[in-house]
């Protein structure tokens, strides 16, 4: 840390809206909108290809198509989230199915402590299962009562809004329950293994 | 593959000179007080600190050749609604300091290998430029063409730096007397530009990144080869 430095004129205008201050990570900004950022092409996933699979350190390993997807109980996120790349967007929400749900039917092994998500495209990335549970994580279909976009990784992603950004997924179509951590693609090229905004773990090291 | 250069901590730089690329960015010559190697590709984070403890971080591409290695040099579009990019383009000048950390990213980078064809918009040029110059200076045999598309001429960064290797396309106005009428990419620009087994990087608005990058699978790139940045506030 700098200790006391100052940037000689700055005096900052993105401070986040009259009640919403305490809702700012460190190094976050408020952004109204939804930037979108992807590595490679954006995937083009019909629905009546799509599937999801849970598997790995399971007793049944499940796979759903989009129609015994939509079957499933659903829920929905009202909050936060926030991007590595320093915006946050507040107040927003998403549904979709809870993985607490997807792992309900899949039944994770008492070994299985990490997941690896792999999306179609070959993105992966690592998020210890303990993030994942317990109604802090979601396979999302819709943003704010729509359809999610293909751009923001419908027609489904992981949703883990209590990590950075890169975290949630885009395009998901694979969750493999792990005993060992193994990194993703964003985490084998600088970022942080976990990722928590509020601890600002946004690189390897943080 | 080799482990990209990872990131350290904040540090304080002077800002040894400042210079406009077009009317609306501004590139910063940054002297570390702790220098790092860098690939080229990787960008900073730059942080801001107002007087009442408020602070702001962005990140921006590294636009120099790790091979200059007395500076890094930062170019910043300057955002009209923007919160740091104005102050850095109108009111930072040399003999300012700026805190900053880096270098970051491991996947937009590039590391010697061919061939090579960078497409940029707009500002998506400044780590292309990164990747151009480190070829000139370090791998002139390796096989490296650059597509940029700009709306306007007062749009292109580093104009008389941008030779043979570079193809110029306007989408809005062409300089006077340019033989071509304004228009974006198509995927003929694309197809003759591709190198069979190359890697291509795309830098530039989101919408202009997706387009191109469907234009390149079209050309026979398969997508692992396809490295992306998109930019942009939205």
């Amino acid at each position: 840390m700098s200790g006391g430095f100052i940037s000689r004129g700055f005096f900052g205008k993105r401070r986040p809206p009259e009640g919403m201050e305490g809702r700012l990570p460190p190094g976050q900004y408020y952004e109204s909108g939804f930037p979108v950022l992807t590595v490679g092409p954006t995937e083009k996933i019909e629905t009546d290809a799509w599937t999801l699979r849970v598997d790995g350190l399971v007793e049944h390993a499940v796979e759903w198509n989009w129609n015994s997807f939509q079957a499933l109980p659903r829920t929905t996120y009202e909050g936060d989230i926030h991007c590595v790349t320093k915006w946050s967007k507040l107040g927003t929400n998403f549904s979709g199915v809870s993985v607490d749900e997807l792992l309900k039917l899949a039944q994770p092994q008492p070994e299985a402590k990490y997941v690896l998500a792999t999306s179609f495209g070959g993105y992966t990335t690592n998020v210890p299962l303990a993030d994942l549970v317990d109604g802090k994580a979601w396979v999302a279909d819709t943003h704010e009562g729509q359809p999610l976009p293909r751009e923001h990784g419908g027609p489904a992603r992981l949703l883990v809004p209590h990590l950075y950004f890169w975290k949630s997924a885009k395009w998901v179509t694979k969750l493999t329950l792990l005993a060992e951590d193994e990194w993703g693609f964003w985490e084998r090229n600088g970022y942080h293994h976990r990722g928590d905004p509020w601890k600002e773990q946004r690189y390897t090291g943080d | 593959m080799t482990d990209a250069p990872s990131v350290t901590g904040w540090q304080i730089a002077d800002v040894v000179a400042a210079w406009p690329e077009t009317p609306t960015a501004k590139t910063l010559r940054l002297k570390l007080a702790e220098p790092w190697p860098f690939l080229p590709g990787q960008h900073v984070d730059v942080r801001l600190t107002a007087p009442d403890g408020y602070q702001a971080q962005r990140s921006y591409s590294i636009a120099s050749s790790p091979a200059d290695a007395h500076a890094i040099e930062i170019t910043v579009q300057r955002l009209e609604d923007g919160e740091v990019s104005p102050y850095l383009c109108d009111v930072l000048e040399a003999g300012d300091q700026l805190e900053l950390r880096g270098p970051i990213g491991g996947y937009f980078v590039w590391r010697g290998e061919g061939p090579v064809l960078l497409i940029g918009g707009g500002s998506g040029l400044v780590p292309l430029m990164s990747i151009l110059r480190h070829r000139r200076l370090t791998a002139p045999d390796v096989p490296m063409r650059a597509l940029v598309s700009v709306r306007t001429p007062g749009d292109l960064l580093y104009a008389g730096e941008l030779g043979d290797d570079a193809r110029l396309l306007y989408t809005r106005a062409g300089p006077p007397g340019w033989a071509e009428p304004p228009r974006r990419l198509t995927p003929a620009d694309v197809a003759d530009a591709a190198y069979p087994d190359g890697l291509a990087f795309v830098c530039g608005p989101t919408g202009f990144v997706d387009r191109v990058a469907d234009l390149l699978l079209q050309a026979g790139y398969p997508a692992e080869r396809i490295l992306t940045e998109r930019f942009g506030p939205t």
